[in-house]
């Protein structure tokens, strides 16, 4: 019988073959801590008795959510990860590099094949260069630093097919979204996503990064995508024929399957405030907006500063609304300066802030307040978390994003 | 924990999750212990005071939904609930349940064929025995029987670095 990639992936860790519900041990290749979390990690680590971390090469402490501190308590995350860094002997630290999510696979700690937990739920992401990795606790990421092993149940897979040309005004963003919204909140827990299909394989890693960063919020616990050319470029490897090999089998056995035709997608907006609400961008057109964010983990890279200037080449955002761009990393952020992408977006009236998870986590750089709307790039869009409890969040692509920007008004792009 | 053991049954639904398992606004009570008299409140509020040490839950599907509460697991445990047998389990509420040494079983039979109060025999790692008949369970690795028998996962953690 054949394999998902995710039933490969754990397979070729342990060393057997796996089955979906197969309760196995893992090895694992490479964990992430990031700043919000790394007081409790060291108090469960201590607490544990572990006196080293298994190989403290493999854990990376990145301090993103807090940076730089809006509220003066949060300089005791950047003391206590400080001590823990220099206590155990770690070398991978990131201050103000970037989101965690974005520094993990663009700093080359993450690569296809591997697998890797981090305490953030949309450690999702790395599926994106055909990594197993997902969110975890930080009482269990305490015991991964001290063992290197975890426990992982195999998951089932939904295999999600796009296939064809995606209209120019429909990106990645609005494929997951879609699926979101078909799934349900809760339609894929436990489960993998594996994509595949003639629109994922034009797709850029960038774009897949998008979707795989998603896929928690329909409970999935990881989203897998096929090494190919382009990701072994961006990771910087060779594309063994191993690494091709994960791939879902022909007669591999998948617990649902999706197909869409890309030509019949729509641009879509995630409606407040659930991210399965789902909606097209036409039926909510004209909504007037107050604000507009684009970046964050999942929409904070190049090509989608690259997109949103592409729009905003020669035009001004509408009065009143404030643009707040934020790209993902320093890296993106000194490429989107080369090419002339920020200055782009400045001169039509964005607000560039520095690399961080900024606006997406509600702690600083835009904060809403009751009855404000807001058409943002992120990834959730649930009560309060950009501001009060009363502030309307849509989720959208950078495209939708810009393009309401100019208008002041939810458009299309 | 033991190998085999035997248990009586109480049967719940589809998608319990842990704001019924234990509401938010007995989050904030000191202790576990405390929270007891709560547990499965808003669903059946008689339950937790029925519940005797050594019973088994046997629930439907996506037990354990909604927020990442440990003390959620926490409480089931602190009932003497032996074990919990469901068709299926929110990821992160399994996680939480084996790391705080609560056993859960997966099956998808089970619940269609048990009647509350039904004594049921199990055998971890191998099967469940009802009315005679036997349902398969996955097995469980070693390791993990190690956690759940030393309590849970920062006790497992002392336990191995010869702390307790």
């Amino acid at each position: 019988m054949g394999h998902t990639i995710i039933e490969k992936i754990i397979g070729k860790n342990i060393g057997r073959e796996v089955k979906p519900g197969d309760i196995v041990t893992v090895n694992v290749d490479r964990v992430m801590i990031h700043d919000i979390f790394i007081p409790f990690v060291k108090e469960k680590f201590e607490e544990m008795g572990f006196t080293k971390i298994w190989d403290p090469d493999k854990a990376v402490l990145i301090y993103d959510h807090l940076v730089p501190a809006s509220q003066v308590d949060d300089t005791r995350h950047f003391r206590i990860g400080n001590e823990f860094v220099e206590k155990y002997g770690m070398k991978n630290i990131h201050r103000s590099d970037g989101i965690c999510h974005q520094l993990m696979t663009e700093a080359g700690y993450v690569k296809p094949g591997d697998i890797a937990f981090g305490t953030d739920s949309h450690t999702t992401t790395y599926g994106c260069v055909g990594a197993f990795s997902s969110g975890i606790g930080y009482t269990e990421m305490a015991s991964v630093l001290g063992t290197g092993k975890m426990w992982v149940k195999v998951p089932q897979t939904i295999k999600v097919t796009v296939n064809g040309k995606l209209p120019a005004n429909v990106r990645s963003k609005d494929i997951i979204l879609r699926l979101i919204g078909d799934l349900g909140a809760d339609g894929a827990t436990y489960q993998a996503l594996e994509f595949t299909g003639s629109t994922i394989d034009e797709m850029s890693v960038a774009s897949r990064m998008t979707m795989s960063n998603m896929a928690i919020e329909a409970g999935a616990k990881c989203a897998l995508f096929t090494p190919d050319e382009k990701t072994a470029e961006y990771c910087n490897v060779e594309l063994t024929d191993e690494l091709k090999d994960l791939k879902g089998d022909a007669d591999a056995v998948y617990v649902r399957e999706i197909t869409y035709n890309a030509e019949d997608l729509v641009p879509v907006l995630a409606c407040p405030s659930q991210v399965d609400n789902i909606k097209p961008v036409t039926e909510l057109a004209g909504t007037a907006v107050d604000q507009v964010f684009i970046g964050s983990c999942t929409n904070g890279r190049l090509e989608d500063l690259q997109c949103a200037a592409a729009i905003l080449k020669g035009k001004k955002v509408a009065p009143f609304v404030k643009l707040i761009v934020t790209p993902a990393s320093r890296k993106i952020y000194k490429e989107a300066l080369a090419d002339g992408t920020l200055e782009t977006l400045v001169e039509a009236g964005a607000i560039v802030t520095h690399p961080g998870c900024g606006l997406c986590c509600g702690r600083t750089g835009g904060i809403l307040t009751d009855g404000e709307v807001v058409v943002a790039t992120n990834n959730r869009n649930f009560l309060g978390r950009m501001g009060t409890s009363k502030v309307k969040i849509f989720l959208a692509s950078p495209a939708t994003a810009a393009a309401s920007a100019i208008a002041g008004k939810i458009v299309e792009a | 924990m033991n190998e085999k053991f035997s248990g009586k049954v109480w049967v719940l639904g589809d998608d319990i999750d842990t704001d019924i398992i234990i509401p938010t606004e007995y989050l904030a009570l000191k202790t576990v212990e405390d929270m007891k008299p709560y547990a499965f409140s808003p669903l059946r509020p008689e339950l937790a005071g029925q519940i005797k040490p050594g019973d088994i839950i046997v629930a439907g599907k996506n037990f354990g939904c909604g927020s990442s509460r440990e003390q959620a697991p926490e409480v089931i445990k602190a009932l003497g609930i032996k074990c919990v047998i469901a068709k299926s389990y929110a990821r992160i509420f399994f996680r939480n349940s084996i790391n705080n040494g609560l056993l859960l079983i997966e099956n998808a039979d089970l619940h269609d064929a048990v009647k509350e109060g039904d004594t049921i025999d199990v055998e971890v790692n191998a099967q469940i025995t009802h009315n005679g008949k036997a349902y398969p369970i996955a097995s469980l690795p070693e390791n993990l029987v190690d956690i759940l028998n030393a309590g849970g996962l920062v006790k497992a953690m002392r336990k191995l670095n010869g702390l307790d």
